[in-house]
C-alpha cells in the first residue's frame, strides 16, 4: 500500500506535470531546429512568435466566446487555433519578407541572422504587450479535471491523491498528432523531402530543381503552426504571459541543442530530457522516499538537490554539459 | 534703509506664502503590479480624508490640501523613487501618504523622503525590518510590523489544532520578513514547519513549488504571498494537484479577489489582516457609504494616514514637513479628546484652540515606539466561499 501510495504521489507531482511540459517543449524545440535546419540560423524571436499566436488565439477565443460558442467539454481555444496559426502565418511570412530576405539574398553569416531575430525578438515583443498588455490572461475553459484528488482518493482509497487536467491529457494528444503529421509530412511527401535536401545541402538541392523561395514558404507556414500551437497548449495548462513566453526561450533552445540542432527527433527528446531534469532535480523526495523506504531509513529532510528557484539554472547546466562534451547533441545534429 | 526694506518685504512674503497655502499631499501606492487591486480603494480612503478637512476649511490660515498621485508598482524601487522625487521636486508635495509594499517603501523613504525632508505615512507597509530603518523621525505607519503579524498568525493556527504547516513566501521584503517573524512565533509556541519556501512572482506555473511543500506535507499550508500574483498561482496548483485543500492567509493575501478566484474551493481556510472592531471601524464605514469598500485590506489605515498628516500640520501650523514630524504621535496618542473619522472638523477646530487630541480614527491609531501602529488584526475563516470575521484580536 505504501508502495502505491509512492507511485501516486510520484506520477502526481513528477510525473504527469513533467509529461506535459515536455511535450510543450518538445513542439517549441521542433520550430526551432525547423527553422535552424532549413533556414539556417537560431531563431530568438521564436518564444514570442509562441506569444504572440497564443494572443491571437486568446482573442478569437474570447470572440467564440462572446458568440456563445463554445466546445462543449473541450477548451474553446481549440476552435480559435486555426485563425490564431493564420495569423502568425501572415506575421512571419512578412517578417520574412521584410527582414530576413534581404539577408538571406547577401548570404549573411548565421551570426548576423541571430542579431536580426533579436530585433525582431523586441518587435513582437511589443506588439504582444501593446495589444493584450503585460498581464496574466487565462482562457482555459470547458471540463478542468479529468480526474481530482479528491475523486481519485475516494475511489482508490490511497492517501495520495492524483489529479488529472484535461488541458494536460489535450496536449499530450495534441503533441503525438502534431509530431505524426510533420513526420510524415518531411518523410512521405514531395515537399517534404525537397525541404530536407535543401537542408542537407542548399547548392545540390538548387541545382536539382528544388523552388527556395517555395521551401523557405512551406517552412516558415509550418513554424507558424507549431510555435502556435506550442503556445496554446502552454498557455493552455498554466497561464499566458508575454514575459514567461519569452523566458521559455532558454529551456527551449536547450531542448533543441540537448536534441542536436536540426534534428526533429532530437527536439523531441531534447524537450523530454529538460522538462524532467527540470522537475527532477527540483523535486523534493523526502515522501515518496518516506512511502518507499522502510521506517529507520526515513530521511528527515527534504531530499531536495536544488530550490525550485533554480529551474531554469539546470537547463543552463544541461546545456553547458552538452556543448562541452557533444556540440552536436545526442542526436548529431548540426553543431552550433 | 536698503536692508530694512528688504527684509520687511521678505517677512511680507514669508506671511503670505504661510498664509492660505495649497499643499500638496502625494498618495504614492501601487496603482499597477501585484497588490493594483487594493490600492485604488486605499487612494479614495486617503482622498476622503482631505476632502474632509478641505470641506471643514479649518486647516490653519484657511490652507487648502489637495493630491497627487503617483504609482510606486510596488515591486520596482527605482520606478518608485523616481516617482516619489518628482512629486517632490517638481509637484512640491509636503509630504507622502505611502508607500504601500515594503521593499518600496523602504526604497523611497531613503533615497527620497530622508534626503529631502519630507514626513512619509505608510498604510501598509509591514516589514519589521522598517522599524530600524534610519529615518530621522520622518517615517510613520498605521500599519502594524509584521513582527507582531507573525505572533498573532502563530496564535490563531495553534488555537485551530494545526501543528504542523508548510510554509511559502513571496520573495521580497515583505514576504520574507513575515515568514521569519512567523517561523519564529510558531516554533516558540510549539509548532513544526515542515518547509519554509520561498516563491518567485508572475510565473506562469507553480507546480514544482507545490511539488516541494506537498513532499514536505503539514496540516495547512501558510501563504505569505500577494493575491493578484504568485499567491493565488500557488493556491491554484496546490488545489489542482489535491496537495492541499486549507490554507491560511495574512494580509497580503485577503481580498475580494481570493473570494472571486477560489470561493467555496478553500472553505475552511484562515487567515488574518490588520483591521479592529472598534467603532471607528463602524463609524468609518457609515461615512464611506457605498462610495468604494471601506472593509477593504489597508483602505481605513490609509484615511488615517492621510488624517494623521494633515492634523499634525494643524497642530504644528505649518506645512513645514520638519515641523510637523513633531506633532504626529502627538495628535495619535493619549492624553486629549478622541476623534472618530468623519469628526476631522472637530479636530481641527479642537487643536486651534489648543485642545489636546487623541485620533482613534477608523483602526484605533495607537503609534508604538519609532512610530508605527500597535495593531489590531480581524481574524478571519472561509465559510461558503465568504470571508467571514471570527474575532478581533
Amino acid at each position: 500500500m505504501d508502495l502505491m501510495n509512492a507511485i501516486v504521489a510520484l506520477t502526481n507531482f513528477v510525473l504527469i506535470p513533467g509529461i506535459a511540459y515536455g511535450s510543450q517543449l518538445a513542439i517549441g524545440a521542433l520550430g526551432v531546429t525547423m527553422v535552424y535546419g532549413i533556414l539556417r540560423f537560431s531563431n530568438f524571436a521564436h518564444g514570442d512568435t509562441m506569444a504572440f499566436g497564443t494572443m491571437i488565439t486568446i482573442l478569437a477565443t474570447w470572440g467564440l466566446q462572446a458568440a456563445g460558442i463554445t466546445a462543449g467539454p473541450l477548451p474553446t481555444a481549440l476552435l480559435a487555433l486555426p485563425i490564431g496559426i493564420a495569423a502568425t502565418a501572415i506575421l512571419v511570412l512578412t517578417t520574412d519578407r521584410l527582414v530576413y530576405r534581404f539577408y538571406r539574398e547577401v548570404r549573411a553569416k548565421p551570426v548576423i541572422l541571430v542579431i536580426v531575430s533579436i530585433g525582431v525578438m523586441f518587435v513582437m515583443n511589443g506588439i504582444v504587450r501593446f495589444v493584450i498588455g503585460p498581464d496574466d490572461q487565462n482562457f482555459a475553459d470547458g471540463e478542468r479535471f479529468l480526474v481530482t484528488a479528491r475523486e481519485f482518493k475516494a475511489w482508490s482509497g490511497l492517501e495520495e491523491g492524483l489529479a488529472i487536467k484535461s488541458t494536460q491529457v489535450l496536449t499530450v494528444v495534441t503533441a503525438v498528432i502534431v509530431v505524426a503529421l510533420l513526420f510524415w509530412f518531411l518523410n512521405r511527401t514531395r515537399t517534404g523531402k525537397s525541404m530536407r535536401a535543401y537542408s542537407d545541402n542548399e547548392d545540390l538541392a538548387l541545382l536539382s530543381g528544388i523552388n527556395p523561395e517555395r521551401v523557405v514558404l512551406v517552412t516558415w507556414l509550418i513554424v507558424a503552426a507549431l510555435a502556435t500551437v506550442a503556445g496554446v497548449l502552454y498557455g493552455l495548462d498554466k497561464s499566458f504571459k508575454p514575459f514567461t513566453y519569452f523566458q521559455l526561450l532558454l529551456p527551449i533552445f536547450a531542448a533543441a541543442i540537448v536534441g542536436g540542432l536540426g534534428s526533429p527527433l532530437g527536439a523531441i527528446a531534447g524537450g523530454f530530457v529538460i522538462a524532467f531534469s527540470e522537475v527532477f532535480v527540483t523535486y523534493a523526495w523526502k515522501k515518496v522516499l518516506a512511502y518507499s523506504l522502510p521506517e529507520p531509513l526515513e530521511p528527515s529532510g527534504l531530499v531536495q538537490l536544488l530550490s525550485t528557484d533554480y529551474k531554469f539554472a539546470v537547463s543552463f547546466i544541461i546545456l553547458l554539459v552538452v556543448l562541452l562534451f557533444r556540440p552536436t547533441g545526442l542526436f548529431r545534429g548540426k553543431s552550433v | 534703509m536698503k536692508k530694512l526694506l528688504l527684509a520687511t518685504t521678505a517677512t511680507a512674503l514669508l506671511a503670505g506664502a504661510a498664509s492660505a497655502e495649497d499643499i500638496k499631499l502625494g498618495i504614492i501606492l501601487g496603482f499597477t503590479g501585484p497588490i493594483e487591486s487594493l490600492t485604488p480603494s486605499m487612494a479614495a480612503g486617503a482622498e476622503l480624508a482631505i476632502q474632509e478637512v478641505n470641506d471643514s476649511g479649518k486647516l490653519f490660515d484657511g490652507s487648502t490640501v489637495s493630491a497627487v498621485q503617483a504609482d510606486s508598482t510596488c515591486v520596482d524601487s527605482a520606478a518608485a523613487t523616481a516617482a516619489a522625487e518628482r512629486l517632490i521636486t517638481s509637484d512640491g508635495i509636503k509630504g507622502i501618504m505611502g508607500a504601500d509594499c515594503s521593499g518600496v517603501t523602504g526604497a523611497i523613504l531613503a533615497n527620497a523622503a530622508v534626503p529631502n525632508g519630507i514626513v512619509m505615512i505608510s498604510p501598509s507597509a509591514t516589514s519589521p525590518a522598517l522599524s530600524t530603518a534610519e529615518d530621522n523621525g520622518l517615517f510613520f505607519r498605521t500599519a502594524p510590523s509584521d513582527a507582531r503579524q507573525g505572533q498573532i498568525m502563530a496564535d490563531v493556527l495553534m488555537e485551530e489544532g494545526i501543528e504542523t504547516v508548510a510554509l511559502t513566501y513571496t520573495n521580497n521584503d515583505y514576504g520574507k520578513g513575515l515568514a521569519d517573524s512567523f517561523q519564529q512565533a510558531y516554533e516558540e509556541a510549539g509548532g513544526t514547519i515542515t518547509i519554509s519556501a520561498a516563491h518567485e512572482d508572475g510565473k506562469a506555473d507553480y507546480s514544482a513549488e507545490v511539488a516541494s511543500l506537498a513532499s514536505a506535507g503539514g496540516d495547512r499550508l501558510v501563504v505569505a504571498g500577494y493575491v493578484d500574483q504568485g499567491g493565488s498561482g500557488i493556491v491554484r496548483a496546490a488545489l489542482d494537484s489535491g496537495a492541499f485543500d486549507s490554507f491560511h492567509f495574512p494580509d497580503g493575501m485577503i481580498g475580494t479577489k481570493l473570494e472571486e478566484n477560489f470561493g467555496e474551493e478553500i472553505d475552511g481556510s484562515t487567515g488574518q489582516h490588520p483591521g479592529t472592531d472598534s467603532e471607528g471601524a463602524s463609524m468609518f464605514g457609515e461615512l464611506v457609504g457605498d462610495k468604494f469598500d471601506a472593509t477593504s485590506p489597508f483602505t481605513p489605515e490609509s484615511y488615517d494616514a492621510a488624517a494623521l498628516i494633515l492634523l499634525a500640520m494643524q497642530a504644528a501650523g505649518s506645512s513645514d514637513p520638519a515641523a510637523y514630524k513633531e506633532k504626529v504621535m502627538e495628535v495619535a496618542n493619549e492624553p486629549g479628546e478622541k476623534i472618530y473619522p468623519g469628526e476631522l472638523d472637530k479636530a481641527l477646530e479642537l487643536i486651534a484652540n489648543g485642545t489636546d487630541i487623541d485620533y482613534v480614527g477608523a483602526t484605533a491609531v495607537e503609534l508604538i515606539g519609532p512610530g508605527e501602529s500597535a495593531g489590531s488584526y480581524r481574524q478571519v475563516v472561509f465559510d461558503g466561499g465568504k470571508l467571514t470575521t471570527v474575532k478581533y484580536r
